[in-house]
């Protein structure tokens, strides 16, 4: 549905030059289509519908701003700063004390860096690998392909937090099926996988791979319907195989769902949280970094400046991702 | 996709030998399929038994009886009843503000040219990629110090009610639900508005009973996403809400944990209890679902 939709979308997109209240209306005589009927449109506003889109607009804009964008900024600002919350007059300038110390003095953060870094490794080479292979198989004409899908996809309808309570069961040490399948169940060498700080961040990984495959098979079923069938004839007609047709065309033309499962890659294990939190609080080996920004707000003493600290280095990281996708898809728009 | 769709089959049945089979494939799926459902239904295995049974057989065991007494025992003794109604009680509100404000949005943007609609639209946009915890501290301070009166609140301030979640609920989902509007209504013909205009149509009415009746398949796709969305959303009600009995079904079951202690045939009833209204919504609206979540993805 939406590929095919959204389609025209582009070519009535329209640059925000042409659009604007002042500019274009005089001209628009001399530009042709779609231009000259939108800047006509803006024209003829009265004073009541200007009225009415300022409340249209404005509403939503201030809620993002005050409950978004302006705490983003506080994060940053409390970041260099010292305070335990309580009263405002108490906050004390801090300088950079607070990136001092999570760099050096606080011993989770670099494993919480090393264990993001490999959730992402983990759902860019593991995860989404698998989703799209599933979607590949599952778009040829096979039977039973809706089964399939249903039942890949039932963990997206699931919560993270949800999922670790499940895996939980899966992976007890004396309840767990796991250690039935492996034998070790009584014995000794049972490994409590959730528990067990050697393991349990590989545990945490697959349980979320379970969510993350069937999410990215979404998505590229999608993408796969939305490439032009002569695509694949022309290529088998230059003799290409199945392999080379995937990689050489299809894949390529599928271009803007690869970007958005980049991105969702990315950001998804930068916001790893539920899991982890429900498993242990995101101690003992399944340190995160979103998870220590919490420890540090909640619980006795609270660390504002250095829970802050750790949300900027987060942010800084996911604006990366952020600002990839930003570009890729409203770059066209501007430049257009 | 309808038409691509139609015309996909008639093509590649030219292309491709008929009578193809793919007996690996199926094998290779079969097993996967098989890995996905063990976790789900070795849960509700689990959930089945009697503890008793369970501490008499050991849990990977086939003997003893089979019965829906966790279930029932899991219902009372966690509370749902209590938890559901405060999941409908942020999910509702917050879906249908989410829809509203992002519907207005969208129209803003693309039916209305004016200078900053696309930097708004990126603001928005990036505004929900962005992690939640980058904005926890913030926001709990924030709530905690606008004092309200004790009759609204008993903390006498924004924390620990329903309100904080949803405002900032729909504040995540805004951005998100804007951009996936507005590309739906660029995609809708300039012509429609600009009869309605002629006829003397004001802003409102072009958005409400020309744009909104035509948006109705994108907004139930959103709805469907939405709700299971905040549904499934654990990180904001426990961050706001501190007294347990207020929480959301998704963030209480954490602390089931806690209290049904090991009794894993309990647990396991309470995650399959939170599991059923996913569950509802994905076999009636599975379609709506998918085409949420797809319709966000298509456009790059």
């Amino acid at each position: 549905m939406s590929t095919t939709a959204e389609k025209p979308a582009s070519h009535n997109g329209g640059p925000p030059e042409h659009g604007s209240q002042h500019g274009g209306s005089r001209a628009a005589t001399a530009v042709p289509g779609k231009k000259r009927i939108k800047s006509r449109r803006v024209r003829r506003l009265s004073r009541r519908d200007k009225t009415v889109l300022g409340i249209m607009v404005g509403l939503p804009t201030l809620i993002q701003l005050l409950f978004v964008w302006l705490p983003t900024l506080f994060s940053i600002g409390l970041s260099f700063t010292r305070w335990n919350g309580l009263d405002v007059a108490d906050i004390k300038q801090a300088g950079l004390d607070n990136y001092e110390f999570i760099s050096q003095n606080y011993p989770p953060f670099w494993p919480a860096m090393q264990h993001n870094v490999l959730w992402l490794a983990f759902l860019a080479l593991i995860a989404t690998p698998l989703g799209l292979l599933l979607a590949v198989l599952l778009d040829q004409k096979i039977r039973g392909s809706r089964i399939y899908q249903s039942i890949f996809f039932t963990p997206v309808m699931l919560s993270l937090a949800l999922i670790g309570i499940i895996w939980q069961l899966f992976y007890n040490r004396d309840s767990g099926l796991l250690n039935f399948l492996l034998g070790t169940a009584g014995t000794p060498q049972a490994v409590d996988w959730f528990g067990d700080s050697n393991v349990n961040i590989w545990a945490a990984m697959i349980a979320a791979t379970w969510r993350h495959a069937g999410y990215v098979m979404i998505l590229y079923l999608a993408g796969l319907k939305g490439v032009d069938p002569a695509l694949r004839e022309a290529a088998s007609i230059d003799g290409a195989n199945a392999v080379q047709t995937f990689f050489r065309v299809v894949f390529p033309a599928m271009r803007p769902v690869n970007i958005v499962i980049v991105v969702i890659t990315i950001i998804e294990s930068l916001r790893a949280f539920d899991i982890v939190y429900v498993i242990n609080r995101g101690t003992n080996g399944l340190e995160l970094l979103s998870a220590l920004v919490i420890q540090n707000l909640i619980g006795e003493g609270q660390v504002i400046g250095v829970g802050s600290a750790l949300a900027v280095v987060l942010l800084v990281i996911s604006l990366v991702p952020i600002v990839f996708y930003l570009i890729r898809t409203f770059g066209k728009e501007k430049e257009a | 996709m309808s038409t691509i769709a139609r015309r996909l089959p008639v093509q590649t049945v030219v292309v491709r030998k008929p009578g193809k089979r793919h007996y690996g494939t199926h094998i290779f799926l079969i097993v996967m399929a098989a890995v996905w459902l063990v976790p789900l239904v070795w849960s509700l295995y689990t959930a089945l038994r009697p503890k008793e049974d369970t501490d008499k057989y050991g849990y990977f065991s086939f003997g003893g009886s089979f019965g829906f007494e966790n279930f029932v025992q899991a219902w009372n003794q966690g509370g749902f009843s209590k938890y559901f109604l405060n999941s409908v009680l942020i999910t509702v509100p917050t879906v249908l503000l989410t829809l509203l404000f992002a519907s207005m949005m969208a129209f803003a943007v693309s039916r209305v040219s004016w200078k900053f609609n696309i930097t708004l639209l990126i603001m928005f946009t990036a505004g929900n990629l962005l992690p939640p915890q980058v904005l926890a501290a913030p926001l709990f301070e924030m709530f905690k110090h606008v004092s309200l009166p004790y009759s609204v609140s008993d903390s006498g301030n924004l924390l620990n009610t329903y309100i904080a979640v949803i405002i900032v609920d729909t504040a995540f989902q805004i951005g998100f639900c804007t951009f996936v509007l507005s590309n739906y209504m660029k995609a809708l013909p300039q012509d429609l508005t600009e009869a309605a205009l002629v006829d003397g149509a004001g802003i409102w009415r072009q958005y409400w009973n020309i744009i909104m009746p035509l948006c109705r398949p994108a907004l139930a796709a959103l709805g469907t996403l939405q709700v299971i969305f905040i549904y499934n959303d654990f990180f904001w009600p426990l961050l706001f809400i501190q007294s347990g009995d207020r929480l959301p079904i998704t963030t209480a079951i954490n602390n089931l944990q806690g209290q049904f202690l090991s009794n894993y045939n309990l647990i396991a009833a309470g995650a399959m209890i939170t599991l059923i209204p996913t569950l509802v919504i994905y076999l009636v609206l599975q379609r709506q679902f998918v085409a949420g979540l797809t319709l966000g993805a298509s456009k790059g």
